[in-house]
């Protein structure tokens, strides 16, 4: 009775330093796990899979540093895919500090590829107006993007040739750890008619179940487990899916946290 | 360089994360860097990726009709930066107000559009769907009535205008329930998410250290 008592009461800072070893631990011992692939990251694959050579794919970079470490996995995966199937692959975003941060992805996985710049892909940079920018693409491209993140004008680029709006876009893939995946589905998919699927932090995951349902989107790839996934599905597990064992761990020390403070803190209150 | 500012940012890592012991000098300047530089980042990329192509450059570029519409933004720009004066403060309203009603009217298309119509019909499901196999017929039609029913459960519980009695208590409580594992499904991905950050920077942590 004392030891659940106790369990009630813990000090806060010895859960994080617990939880910090649970995720130290396998890390250091580079632990491994199987990864089961989920049929909505298989979909989400199987959508580019499905893509003609020379498809237009525009990648949405919709994140920041605060949510790299479950993103970039799935970015650099998503390249990956898309250069081997030699797509091109159109890059631009909404969230400002986040497209610099992505692109040294963009850059690495290019190198890594072979892909060109200007050929294979673009990045095209930011633009202020969100949901504006968003629909007015549906337009005109060059309304908003008439040069690429450094200055240089779209036309000059050869991958540019004939992509105009929406029609010129096969797929859209966003990276996003708030609201911009829903904004894209209600403001561009559904408008515009363009397919789509999401990469989205664990905690956005949720709110795109009901879009998936619907058929509004093609596939969800959701948090780091999403992301484990995804590598495994290209062929290259990385960092998501080396991250795996330690979140397995991790969750199962706070769901024993879970189960004993409430078992401690329901004792506690019978005897009160 | 590139290996002064793996330190650095091994630093300022350690420096955030002392403040799970308490809050501390080392915390505090972490922080205020982190927003000094955001800020910063922000001004010189508003900057270069929107006033000077979008307004400036577009400006010397464009003639005609075109280069004087231009005036109405960069007016509206400057009408805004007046709510930093408390006695102009008043003339920023009309730059908001413009950008509210298109806000509002850009959103109000979308949402009907791209998620109350189609989630209505995709909430519009046949209670028994025939599938390949009997299992898949079972199990499809199992996931439609378990929508159908989570769907009209969890509405019930959201309708005020008659006491919770009888039949309407009884929905509404198993409309809770559906409610409640929906929570309990994205205080989950909410876990996974936290640990997800915390994998990153220790995994970045550990690299630095020579320990990964």
């Amino acid at each position: 009775m004392r030891i659940l008592d106790r369990l009630a009461h813990i000090d806060r800072r010895l859960i994080f330093l617990t939880i910090g070893l649970a995720v130290a631990i396998p890390i250091i011992m580079k632990l491994k796990m199987p990864i089961r692939i989920s049929s909505e990251v298989r979909s989400a694959y199987e959508t580019i899979e499905d893509l003609p050579e020379g498809s237009v794919v525009l990648a949405s970079i919709d994140y920041d540093a605060t949510s790299a470490p479950e993103l970039t996995p799935m970015f650099r995966s998503f390249l990956r895919q898309c250069f081997r199937k030699k797509l091109k692959v159109v890059y631009t975003g909404h969230i400002a500090i986040g497209l610099p941060l992505a692109q040294f992805d963009l850059d690495m996985i290019a190198t890594e590829c072979g892909a060109v710049y200007g050929v294979d892909y673009i990045n095209l940079g930011y633009r202020p107006g969100y949901t504006a920018v968003m629909i007015g693409i549906g337009r005109e491209i060059r309304d908003f993007f008439a040069v690429d993140y450094r200055g240089v004008p779209v036309d000059s680029f050869p991958m540019m040739e004939g992509i105009h709006n929406y029609g010129d876009i096969a797929l859209i893939v966003d990276f996003a750890h708030g609201l911009a995946a829903e904004y894209w589905i209600q403001y561009v998919v559904s408008r515009f008619g363009v397919r789509m699927f999401a990469c989205v932090t664990g905690v956005m995951a949720p709110t795109l179940y009901p879009y998936l349902q619907a058929g509004q989107i093609t596939g969800i790839i959701g948090g780091l487990q999403g992301a484990a996934e995804y590598e495994v599905l290209v062929g290259q597990p990385e960092s998501a899916a080396f991250g795996m064992p330690a979140q397995s761990i991790a969750h199962l020390f706070i769901l024993a946290f879970i189960v004993f403070g409430n078992i401690g803190y329901f004792i506690s209150r019978r005897k009160k | 360089m590139n290996l002064l500012g793996t330190w650095i940012a091994a630093g300022l890592t350690v420096a955030i994360l002392s403040f799970l012991y308490r809050d501390n000098p080392f915390y505090k300047f972490a922080e205020h860097l982190f927003v000094g530089v955001s800020a910063g980042y922000w001004v010189i990329y508003i900057w270069a990726f929107d006033v000077k192509p979008m307004l400036i450059d577009e400006f010397l570029r464009q003639a005609g009709v075109e280069k004087w519409l231009l005036i109405i933004p960069a007016v509206f720009g400057v009408m805004m930066l007046m709510r930093w004066v408390p006695r102009t403060a008043w003339i920023s309203r009309w730059p908001i107000s413009f950008t509210v009603g298109i806000a509002a009217g850009l959103a109000l298309t979308a949402q009907v559009q791209g998620y109350i119509i189609p989630q209505i019909q995709a909430t519009l499901l046949p209670l028994v769907s025939i599938g390949k196999t009997t299992s898949e017929t079972i199990a499809r039609s199992f996931n439609n009535i378990m929508i159908f029913v989570g769907v009209v459960c969890a509405l019930l519980f959201f309708y005020f205008s008659r006491e919770h009695k009888g039949a309407l208590k009884v929905g509404s409580k198993v409309g809770i329930i559906f409610l409640m594992i929906g929570f309990g499904a994205s205080f989950g991905y909410t876990v996974m998410a936290r640990i997800s950050l915390l994998i990153g920077r220790l995994t970045f942590l550990l690299q630095v250290f020579g320990l990964r």
